[in-house]
């Protein structure tokens, strides 16, 4: 079925992308365009446009209204290189490794204002603005993090850090193993999400932060914000949990186990040390995506997006060929992925996410894990999510109740399921931005 | 900071000891809660289902938990805070019983006010003007109203008396929320909002 994946399987499935595609192809300036234009304006032009309010002129010029001043504009990311080991949960130790962030904002003289984000599966520390004025989309987040946004860079100074076991430049299963001076590949060492904590809080000493006024996260991104709470109780003050679960169900491990798979069993796979042929199971990866994105969003979504639309309006080829809107799209959502994502890491992290259950080692007693929790808590979740769906962050909230924590929840009407937290949805925005400001405000910052 | 609050939410104010465990179920935008939390030292809990009440509790700082209340209180172990609180909210739920059982089964009291049928108002408006009373703790049409389960004082005396709910203290307010001799006389023809402070009898 999978024979092949050309790299623009994608033609008019959602406008969205359509108009996008445009917008990209207005980028192009003339030279003269090019040194007039400021660089800011050059770098709003090149916004994709389901994050502004564009005006799209058939046969005209496509341009924002506005120049947005809530974008933390041009970022460049920073490396920390560690050179002591780290031993892990598993029992190995990693030699010498490097965490890759990104800072937004600023840190007040009292070190007080600072919000660490935890990302999630294919995310990476480049949360917020852009890397350059040609890029085509801005951070994951940009739509929580900024000047005037919900996550306020004028007056946090907000951390993103990317995990260890990632690809996106911390290391990871791609980077090279001293030892044997080639890509570590399946010899990297499992890591979880304390180990990733624990890493966060090494990147905290070296940042000079005490205590995170909060620390925020989605989906995996929560799991490690839970963790931070339980095993560093006294270094946050704030836990911001959205679209979490306390673990996975075994729908979800069983989930993420077709996924590896589906790697795992491709031709190119060679036991994770495709890089020496220089080849990637992109075909198992490529599933693992589809597979993963068809769980991330509702089927209400994936109806009112594709319902049963043919490609391109083509009646039916009754063959194996592309019929539906929704192969095409998942199709190029997976062969994108491929692009930009090494399977290894797909592995690491799905199993560091199979492997995340903190309530484990109290016998399963949620509440007996946060007994020492100091932190307020604020849960969200959405309720068309059915991966990390509002029963399991009703758990948590229980367990924290019981355990007469700060928490609140918030429980968003949304479609999109699971990914719903990175979309900019009004009372999601408003659930974070009323918090975060009640934050900024008990803080003095 | 002391922002005066309504009378209502001060009686129930009053009737909660310092440094208790509180749950508030309808809690609004969590006037109540924010004035017992900087006042008493209360740990307090807000419940409530509307988006934007919801985002105004968390402006204020009070812990609020989105959830309907028809849905129960199963979650809430017994007994695990000192008083629940519902107010105003009674006559807009599905199961007025079952929520008030679930109360007094989380909470060690309950305090639970209501608009009282019973008032002078409403039945003038219902008996001589012969339509659907609409007054200020009442403020909707028939036809668009969240009020789905009305009683007056005596449904209420009744209900506590058949369900073995004992009934702590009461007191009713009249249309200009005064605490006044003659609402006391006659509670039921005066009192606009009934207060009670009441737990289970056994």
């Amino acid at each position: 079925m999978l024979k092949e994946l050309p790299t623009l399987w994608y033609d008019a499935a959602s406008e969205e992308r359509t108009v996008e595609e445009l917008a990209t192809q207005k980028r192009i300036l003339s030279p003269l365009e090019f040194f007039i234009r400021t660089p800011i304006e050059r770098l709003f032009a090149a916004r994709p446009l389901s994050r502004l309010s564009l005006s799209y002129k058939p046969g005209g010029t496509l341009m924002p209204e506005r120049i947005p001043d809530d974008c933390v504009g041009l970022v460049e990311y920073q490396d920390l290189h560690i050179t002591e080991d780290l031993l892990l949960e598993c029992g190995r130790s990693l030699p010498g490794y490097t965490l890759r962030y990104e800072c937004y904002g600023t840190l007040n003289s009292a070190r007080s204002n600072a919000i660490l984000i935890c990302h999630a599966l294919s995310g990476d520390h480049h949360a917020a603005g852009y890397h350059s004025p040609t890029d085509k989309k801005p951070g994951w987040w940009d739509s929580m993090i900024g000047p005037g946004k919900p996550i306020d860079t004028r007056h946090f100074f907000v951390v993103c850090s990317n995990f260890i076991g990632s690809c996106k430049g911390s290391t990871g299963p791609a980077s090279i193993n001293p030892a044997s001076n080639e890509p570590w590949g399946m010899d990297f060492p499992m890591v979880t999400v304390s180990d990733w904590v624990r890493t966060q809080v090494i990147l905290s000493d070296h940042l000079g932060i005490d205590c995170w006024a909060a620390i925020v996260g989605g989906s995996l991104g929560g799991m490690q914000v839970l963790q931070w709470a339980i095993d560093y109780p006294e270094r946050l003050r704030h836990a911001l949990v959205i679209a979490a679960a306390p673990n996975l169900s075994a729908q979800n491990i069983g989930f993420n186990e077709v996924c590896r798979q589906a790697i795992m069993t491709d031709p190119d796979f060679h036991g994770g040390h495709y890089y020496r042929y220089e080849s990637k199971p992109r075909h198992g990866l490529a599933l693992a995506r589809m597979i993963g994105h068809i769980t991330y969003l509702s089927d209400d979504a994936m109806g009112q997006k594709f319902g049963r639309e043919t490609r391109l309006g083509k009646s039916l080829s009754y063959g194996f060929d592309i019929d539906f809107e929704v192969e095409s799209y998942l199709r190029y959502q997976g062969s994108r992925f491929v692009e930009h994502f090494d399977a290894n890491s797909y592995l690491y992290i799905t199993k560091a996410l199979d492997y995340f259950d903190p309530a484990a080692a109290y016998g399963g007693n949620l509440a007996a894990a946060f007994a020492s929790v100091q932190a307020k808590f604020l849960v969200v979740s959405f309720s068309s999510d059915w991966r990390f769906s509002p029963e399991r962050s009703r758990e948590i909230v229980q367990a924290l109740y019981t355990t007469g924590a700060h928490v609140s929840y918030a429980e968003i009407e949304s479609h999109h399921g699971h990914d719903s937290f990175l979309l900019p949805i009004p009372q999601y925005l408003r659930v974070m931005r009323s918090y975060l400001e009640r934050m900024a405000e008990e803080l003095g910052v | 900071m002391n922002q005066t609050l309504r009378r209502d939410l001060q009686i129930i104010a009053d009737w909660i000891r310092p440094g208790s465990r509180v749950l508030d179920l309808g809690c609004g935008e969590g006037e109540l809660l924010s004035h017992l939390q900087q006042q008493k030292q209360v740990k307090g809990y807000g419940i409530e289902l509307d988006d934007e009440r919801v985002a105004a509790a968390l402006r204020r700082g009070v812990p609020v938990l989105q959830q309907d209340l028809d849905s129960g209180l199963r979650q809430f172990a017994s007994g695990s805070v000192d008083t629940v609180v519902l107010s105003l909210t009674l006559q807009a739920v599905h199961y007025p019983l079952d929520l008030l059982l679930e109360m007094l089964r989380v909470g060690r009291e309950g305090i639970v006010t209501f608009p009282n049928m019973g008032h002078w108002r409403a039945r003038w408006q219902l008996g001589v003007g012969g339509h659907m009373p609409m007054t200020d703790v009442l403020p909707h049409t028939w036809y668009d109203t969240p009020n789905i389960h009305l009683c007056t004082i005596r449904d209420f005396d009744a209900l506590c008396h058949k369900n073995r709910i004992e009934v702590r203290e009461r007191v009713v307010l009249d249309d200009r929320r005064r605490n006044t001799a003659s609402n006391r006389i006659l509670p039921n023809l005066l009192g606009e909002v009934a207060l009670y402070r009441c737990a289970k009898a056994d």
